[in-house]
């Protein structure tokens, strides 16, 4: 479908089990006028080093401020923040202000932003040399470094242009060499492509993750779309109200029965073509995934299987997915080939059915 | 009265006003510049959020704004004794020029910094700036055009009120208005004094106008960006030359009222 997709998911992967950023029981209240409004609320999230982490959810669920919190540009009201080993609410300071070392923890942080945030009185090779300018970095090797994180993000020859004269894209690629210049452990990316079109979105969540894979980059990422995780995320949580509703890696989401993340990532549709037949939803992950099951067991109990509709994909060599099937015969007359499936390690769902009821008909 | 008569008395009157507003608008700037950046940064939700400082500012720059440049003039008398040691002459007058001036053009100055995304300012602290790399490398250069407009309003405002600095015998080009012209019936004196202001201030005016455009269309602006994070209560929409253009028109039209 998408040449660059399966490639995103190349198998070098450079996730470690090290954690770089960690929140705990972070919450976030916001007062005005004596109402108060909670963004967060006990927010616990653990992203491992070299992974591209995706953060989901409607607006208004808190991802902004959580993403905030992260590097401090919002304060919490409580818990906190630790990123690559540092506790960065320990380092706050008094007020609204940040401290020294705040500011320098802050330097190591990269953040790119939905609107770029450009300065438009500045040449696109100024604007990445500003972090190099507040690192106290001299003139020649500012420029020096600016022109070879352009050259890193495919525009070295737009240096002496201004933001203005630039697309969408091509100012998000200056917004990402320029989160790059204190050479970041972490990116922090606040809905980077919510604003630019589709195509232009896939090549930078393509950089993004060629970044990540290149520079060892751990990525926290927050957005409103779905296909933006999908298409380059290792994990993924799912946002709403405040709280983190459910998270883990992709194939751990997968595995969760019920995981309206995963249902969302893997979307299938479809229904019973006839009152006597059986829909059954395949979820594949893990080891079951490479075995022609579907094959299987169309031949093992020789009956007419029809694919309803499936969402595939391929990470890490395997195959993750779920698939909408459908067996001929009543649910009662269909226990035996779904137990079958069920010992093949496989997750299996039959929508309709009431886990209660599903319990029942085994019986 | 010959032309060879007025040419002298014009031409010493144009240096006066010219070293006038020179000097003052020199003073309004490295005085105005940072109470507006700091009207700005102090107010509720600023980055040196401070609602005493910011009410406390707010209400001796509406105090002095308030002031008509005549009374100004009078009650800074003992102050304008302690600066220059007189309090006539053309340096007396700069004395309260500038200080009238001052809170005009941090009023401006307020209006243009607001205009800045606050999107800019969370980027920069994003990166581990602190509040004076903001306002260096942010708040100012990013506001340059509006700036820009606001030093031409305050200069042609300057032009306005250097006309009533013939009070304390500081001479300039209202002076010789009011007192040849007008004291004396040298009509033609008059029309020709109203001529070169006319002139003078258009000159300004245009040349304030292209700079500030100049600059404005080397940067153009970076799209419908949602401002004020940070920056809350600024008015979104209306580009930042706008707002300084109207205030200019206003500032000229209180200068026709003055000459």
């Amino acid at each position: 479908m998408h040449p660059c997709r399966a490639d995103t998911h190349a198998p070098h992967s450079t996730v470690t089990e090290t954690p770089v950023i960690t929140t705990s029981g972070l919450t976030k209240v916001y007062r005005s006028r004596g109402r108060e409004i909670t963004a967060l609320d006990g927010v616990d999230l653990h992203v491992r080093e070299g992974e591209v982490y995706g953060v989901i959810g409607q607006s208004g669920a808190g991802k902004s401020s959580l993403i905030r919190c992260v590097n401090l540009l919002e304060r919490p009201t409580s818990g906190t923040v630790t990123v690559d080993g540092q506790d960065l609410t320990a380092l706050a300071g008094r007020g609204p202000r940040a401290g020294r070392e705040l500011r320098a923890a802050r330097s190591r942080i990269g953040m790119v932003f939905q609107h770029f945030n450009l300065l438009s009185s500045r040449t696109v090779q100024d604007n990445v040399e500003l972090p190099l300018e507040i690192l106290g970095m001299s003139g020649k090797e500012r420029s020096r470094k600016a022109l070879e994180l352009l050259d890193l993000v495919g525009l070295s020859d737009k240096a002496k242009a201004y933001p203005a004269q630039l697309s969408g894209g091509q100012k998000q690629r200056v917004g990402i060499a320029r989160a790059l210049a204190g050479d970041p452990k972490v990116l922090l990316s606040d809905e980077a492509t919510s604003a630019l079109d589709p195509q232009t979105t896939r090549s930078i969540l393509q950089l993004l993750r060629d970044l990540n894979r290149r520079l060892g980059l751990t990525v926290l990422l927050i957005t409103h779309e779905m296909d933006v995780v999908k298409t380059v995320c290792d994990s993924a949580a799912l946002m709403e109200r405040g709280r983190i509703a459910e998270s883990g890696t992709v194939a751990e989401l997968l595995a969760t029965p019920g995981s309206r993340l995963a249902s969302a990532l893997f979307p299938v549709s479809g229904e019973a073509s006839g009152e006597d037949r059986t829909v059954v939803d395949v979820t594949f992950h893990g080891d079951a995934a490479t075995r022609p099951v579907v094959s299987e067991l169309a031949r093992t109990y020789n009956i007419d299987i029809s694919i309803l509709g499936a969402a595939m994909d391929t990470v890490g060599g395997r195959q993750v997915g779920r698939m909408r099937i459908e067996l001929p015969g009543r649910y009662e007359d269909n226990v035996v080939p779904i137990g079958f499936l069920r010992e093949q390690g496989l997750q299996i769902d039959v929508p309709g059915q009431e886990p209660a009821l599903v319990k029942e008909g085994a019986e | 009265m010959t032309w060879s008569e007025m040419q002298p008395l014009l031409s010493q009157a144009s240096w006066d006003t010219l070293y006038m507003v020179g000097w003052s608008t020199l003073i309004a700037i490295v005085g105005g510049l940072p109470l507006g950046v700091l009207l700005v940064l102090t107010d509720r939700g600023g980055l040196l959020q401070n609602v005493v400082a910011n009410k406390v500012i707010g209400q001796v720059v509406n105090i002095a704004r308030s002031m008509p440049f005549i009374i100004l003039m009078v009650a800074l008398m003992g102050f304008t004794r302690s600066v220059t040691g007189t309090t006539i002459g053309r340096e007396a007058a700069i004395v309260p020029l500038a200080v009238g001036a001052i809170p005009f053009f941090a009023r401006l100055v307020e209006t243009a910094v607001r205009e800045v995304d606050g999107g800019l300012v969370e980027a920069v602290q994003a990166m581990g700036g602190n509040t004076w790399t903001v306002v260096r490398k942010v708040l100012v250069p990013e506001s340059l055009p509006s700036l820009i407009s606001s030093t031409t309003t305050t200069i042609v405002a300057l032009i306005g009120y250097s006309a009533m600095a013939g009070t304390v015998g500081a001479g300039g080009l209202g002076d010789i208005a009011i007192r040849y012209g007008y004291q004396r019936f040298e009509t033609e004196l008059m029309w020709v004094t109203v001529a070169v202001l006319a002139v003078v201030i258009s000159v300004i005016q245009f040349a304030g106008d292209y700079a500030a455009r100049a600059l404005h269309r080397r940067g153009g602006r970076s799209g419908a960006a949602p401002r004020l994070r940070l920056l809350k209560d600024g008015r979104t929409g209306a580009p930042a030359a706008g707002t300084a253009d109207g205030a200019s028109g206003t500032a000229a039209a209180e200068v026709r009222k003055a000459a």
